[in-house]
């Protein structure tokens, strides 16, 4: 390069110049010790994952393809056969939309009412940090006992749910044996236990809100409302976004509050797809098909986490 | 018209002592009114409660002859520049302009033609559709003076503008912004801790300290009548030399004693006694002396080129500070003999002026008349 910018004066330096540059580049390979540093801090990690992501999933995927015995070993290989199967069977779509409802629901109303208690937080009360606190202290309440905990509360002659219902006068709900009614309890169990965790990031979000910025609207005559609309929600919005997805996510995978409260039922109407999975494969001994059902539900979640990151992102505004 | 405040107070806790106490003034339509004062002094809480952000706690604020106490921000018909800008993040530079008018529902035909103007005013057009990161520190303030146009309201608050530019940004912003209130015609009220802006900028300035108004006068008369000592050492860089000083004799004298070299004569007698006598850096002198004679020593010297400050230890071990026009040779540990050119106030033991010796005014009116 400098050599044609200037042909009359042969600099005697370019040479050396030269074989600098490919001494520093040699010095940027790896040398054979290097490599084995490499592995040896590589392998710890590489080792757990293959032993529990790798290998499982592979297997997983394995097992889809063939029919199993009670052991949960492949017998004869059947192709997609079970995915089809399984895309037509009634019962699965139930689950599908079971699942549908409850993931949105949950979704929809952590957010709504994070955000709520957040904003009643966030106000300047007498007496506002007692409420701080106990918005955030379901945090600190484990699946289990929450999940026993409203177990009592629904419980159809003893739970407080019915006894103020019927204070009313009002007929007492059978909660957790009616199928549409199941499906409300889990979900608001659910939303109850997410609240804390999502309260919390919501009024950080408010809190880092500039103050400034309320002023200056309220100078240029804005509503409290409109800069709710037009400033408070903007401004969280990647919280929100956050909450969103792994809320959504969360909602995928809830396991423990559904085997506690319902197992599933009534009827398989809280027959989410990851209690399907564990039903299918350890109680009723079809490993292929649970594990179909395993990778189908991964695919889901996959897909619905893209186009969530593809939507939001865009809507997200900074 | 204007606006008028009387007797404004602000207590935060009833059993503390207010933050601002009996803020009396009247700043007239159309003039650049500035607030200035240390951190602390009250002087944002005043912008706030003209503004109508924070509440007023005592006290009556009229704008064009209407009580203004508990009105909404909103019906103020006024706009603000704040410090931080307050811009907001997710909208672009058009948007921002637009936001007051959009929360106003006003015409979107009208919303257009005042943000292309406003923006149009400060050279902003080929940045409309940036994001305020995407903006320098000075542009985001245009953002901001934008914003405050577009309002189209009369009164202008400004709350420290110019105190995230730098020093350069700082000096142009602030002619522009004297410019752009003379076009419009706005009444704007501009607090800023800096004496510089205060003197470079305002028709009257405010001078806020220890919860009090300390004083109100136009940027010359404050320089040239300072009320008491904060004023005085305030306003003036480097500061205004205090110094304690005693009458000549025994009885009412003419001649206030600093030290045996440092005299400085007033028009009329003062009552015997100790008195505090502020004399400004450039109204002092100096002569080199041989050895051990003079009544002070050289303790540092700032050579600026255009002038030389001098910093001094009078024998009685109080600093001064003397400016000289050029440049001067002096050495460090050069004894010297500071004396008092003329010109001088003459404190009280309550800091408030009871003298002025020959004002500096006076000498410019001398030369112009």
């Amino acid at each position: 390069m400098i050599d044609s910018l200037s042909p009359t004066k042969p600099t005697p330096k370019q040479p050396q110049a030269e074989e600098k540059l490919t001494a520093k580049v040699t010095s940027f390979e790896l040398k054979k010790n290097d490599k084995y540093y490499a592995w040896l801090f590589l392998g710890p990690s590489i080792l757990l994952l293959t032993v529990f992501v790798f290998f499982p999933m592979i297997r997983t995927f394995y097992l889809s393809l063939f029919l199993t015995d009670t052991f949960g070993n492949p017998t004869v290989f059947v192709g997609l056969k079970n995915y089809t199967t399984l895309l037509k069977s009634a019962s699965y779509m139930a689950s599908l939309k079971a699942t549908g409802t409850y993931v949105i629901g949950v979704s929809v109303f952590t957010i709504v009412f994070g955000l709520l208690l957040a904003a009643m937080a966030n106000q300047k009360l007498r007496g506002i940090g007692f409420f701080r606190t106990v918005f955030t202290a379901t945090m600190g309440v484990s699946v289990s006992v929450s999940a026993v905990f409203w177990l009592f509360m629904f419980n159809p002659s003893i739970g407080i749910l019915n006894q103020v219902i019927k204070s009313f006068g009002a007929k007492p709900i059978m909660w957790l044996t009616t199928p549409s009614w199941a499906m409300v309890a889990v979900i608001a169990t659910t939303v109850w236990m997410h609240l804390g965790f999502t309260f919390l990031l919501f009024f950080g979000a408010l809190q880092s809100v500039p103050k400034s910025l309320y002023d200056a609207a309220d100078v240029a005559g804005a509503s409290p409302r409109y800069q709710f609309w037009h400033i408070t929600l903007p401004m969280i919005s990647p919280t929100m976004f956050f909450v969103a997805v792994i809320t959504l996510i969360s909602g995928f995978k809830s396991f423990g509050l559904i085997d506690l409260m319902t197992a599933g039922g009534p009827t398989n109407a809280t027959n989410l797809l990851v209690y399907r999975v564990y039903k299918d494969a350890f109680m009723n001994g079809n490993y292929a098909q649970a594990s179909t059902e395993a990778i189908i539900l991964a695919i889901i979640i996959a897909i619905i986490t893209f186009i969530q990151f593809k939507l939001l992102a865009k809507r997200v505004n900074y | 018209m204007g606006i008028e405040l009387k007797g404004i107070t602000k207590t935060y806790d009833q059993h503390e002592k207010p933050v601002l106490s009996e803020v009396n003034a009247e700043i007239q339509d159309g003039e650049l009114f500035v607030i200035v004062g240390p951190s602390g002094c009250g002087k944002s809480t005043l912008l706030r409660m003209i503004a109508g952000i924070i509440p007023i706690s005592d006290g009556v604020l009229k704008i064009n002859g209407q009580v203004m106490n508990g009105v909404s921000p909103k019906d103020r018909n006024l706009s603000m520049v704040f410090q931080s800008y307050a811009l907001y993040p997710f909208l672009n530079v058009a948007d921002n302009v637009a936001f007051g008018l959009k929360a106003r529902k006003m015409a979107p035909a009208e919303i257009t033609k005042r943000v292309d103007d406003a923006l149009a005013m400060v050279n902003l057009t080929e940045y409309r559709d940036r994001k305020p990161r995407e903006l320098s520190g000075g542009q985001r303030q245009r953002v901001a003076l934008a914003r405050a146009i577009a309002s189209d309201s009369k009164i202008c608050l400004m709350d420290e503008p110019l105190s995230n530019l730098d020093a350069q940004l700082r000096v142009r912003m602030r002619s522009e912004i004297r410019e752009l209130q003379r076009k419009l015609g706005l009444t704007l009220i501009y607090v800023t801790h800096d004496q510089t802006e205060a003197m470079t900028m305002a028709d009257h300035v405010m001078v806020l300290h220890d919860q009090h108004v300390q004083q109100i006068d136009s940027p010359l008369g404050i320089y040239n009548h300072p009320a008491n000592h904060f004023v005085a050492q305030f306003f003036g860089t480097p500061q205004i030399n205090l110094l304690s000083a005693r009458t000549a004799g025994q009885g009412a004298a003419d001649e206030l004693i600093v030290d045996a070299a440092l005299h400085v004569h007033l028009d009329e007698a003062l009552n015997a006694g100790t008195y505090t006598v502020g004399i400004r850096p450039n109204q002092m002198d100096l002569v080199p002396v041989m050895d051990n004679g003079g009544n002070a020593t050289v303790i540092n010297v700032e050579a600026l080129g255009d002038q030389t400050i001098i910093e001094a230890m009078l024998d009685n071990d109080v600093e001064v500070r003397i400016v000289k026009t050029g440049q001067v040779s002096v050495d460090l540990q050069q004894r010297i003999e500071v004396s008092a050119l003329g010109p001088a106030f003459v404190f009280g033991a309550d800091e408030a002026l009871i003298a002025e010796q020959r004002g500096m005014q006076d000498d410019r009116l001398a030369v112009t008349n």
